[in-house]
């Protein structure tokens, strides 16, 4: 497996006299196009959306890694990033933010906030402790906030994670993320 | 006007108001039962013109609330603090100030909000920043919640 990683295309090219034949597995192919072309919800609650905006912008800029366009709609979203406190009142609409996007869709909790409900854990009525409380989680950040190499190190591992996944077989939502 | 002055101002206009000088403004001290004169005084009399309320808020002492208004006059560039001191604490009340201060009207939804002081001829008194359904006050200190860590 540690080879198919390191390419870039999962597929092998037989030469032939008038061309050439790919050879791949289904799943490596569409993991490959899922995996490099992930569009993020436009979503941030507090200072986290601050460093995720610098993570898209010209000096970071996660396009370089397949993230491209930050959709305003979930529909057209199979990524959120969670950057900032979530708190009793917002829950609900992030559950339903999520419930909107298609399948397959992944989260990344960014932030202690995210986490654990990070500076506001202790003596709190407000903030959930943990958004995974509400939605699961694919990837982690720990910081406060993440720097945007933390976000762009996240978004590979994610990145890493769809190309384990299996297309026909077991689901992604039956596999207990 | 300096403090003295408005001390001596204020003492004429209403003997009951007593000071308290050691914060960094100049306190009034006064009952909720003569708030609205207080303020309106306050607020058009042309020596104090306190046209700018710039804070609004609550303290919770256990054995009564004390309202706390901050005052500014942009004309006369003074400031003042005026507390009002409300005892019952099971159903604390007190005049709304909005129609004085428009500024009061979400200042004093917010005291509602995380207080439950009911104020009085409120155009619209409901919560302002927690769910419609939330039950009790979350900045009282006898506030109970079973999911809160403490420290």
């Amino acid at each position: 497996m540690a080879e198919t990683e390191k390419m870039i295309f999962p597929a092998q090219l037989h030469q032939t006299a008038d061309g050439g034949i790919v050879v791949s597995k289904l799943d490596d192919m569409i993991n490959w196009a899922r995996s490099n072309s992930l569009w993020p919800l436009v979503f941030g609650t507090s200072c986290c959306a601050i460093e995720m905006m610098s993570a898209a912008d010209a000096k970071y800029d996660w396009s370089r890694f397949g993230f491209e366009v930050a959709r305003a709609t979930p529909r057209q979203a199979d990524l959120i990033i969670v950057a900032g406190t979530i708190v009793m009142k917002m829950a609900p609409v992030l559950k339903r933010l999520y419930d909107q996007m298609p399948d397959p869709k992944y989260v990344i909790a960014m932030g202690a906030c995210t986490i654990s409900g990070g500076p506001f854990f202790y003596n709190t009525y407000s903030v959930v402790k943990g958004v995974d409380h509400v939605i699961p989680v694919d990837v982690y950040i720990p910081g406060c906030p993440p720097r945007p190499e933390a976000l762009l190190h996240a978004m590979i591992t994610l990145q890493e994670k769809i190309k384990h996944e299996t297309y026909f077989g077991k689901a992604k939502t039956e596999e207990g993320k | 006007m300096t403090n003295e002055e408005i001390k001596t101002a204020v003492s004429a206009l209403f003997p009951s108001v007593t000071y308290d000088e050691t914060g960094e403004f100049l306190t009034l001290l006064i009952t909720p039962a003569e708030i609205r004169s207080v303020m309106k005084a306050l607020r058009y009399n042309t020596e104090f013109s306190f046209d700018y309320m710039f804070c609004l808020t609550c303290i919770d002492w256990k054995t009564h609330f004390m309202m706390v208004y901050h005052l500014l006059s942009k004309t006369h560039r003074h400031n003042i603090v005026v507390k009002a001191k409300i005892a019952d604490v099971n159903k604390p009340e007190i005049e709304t100030l909005c129609d004085i201060w428009q500024t009061a009207n979400f200042h004093e939804r917010e005291v509602y909000d995380l207080f439950g002081i009911r104020f009085l001829n409120h155009p619209d008194l409901r919560r302002l920043l927690l769910d419609e359904g939330w039950d009790g006050y979350p900045l009282r200190k006898n506030y109970v919640d079973e999911n809160m860590i403490s420290l």
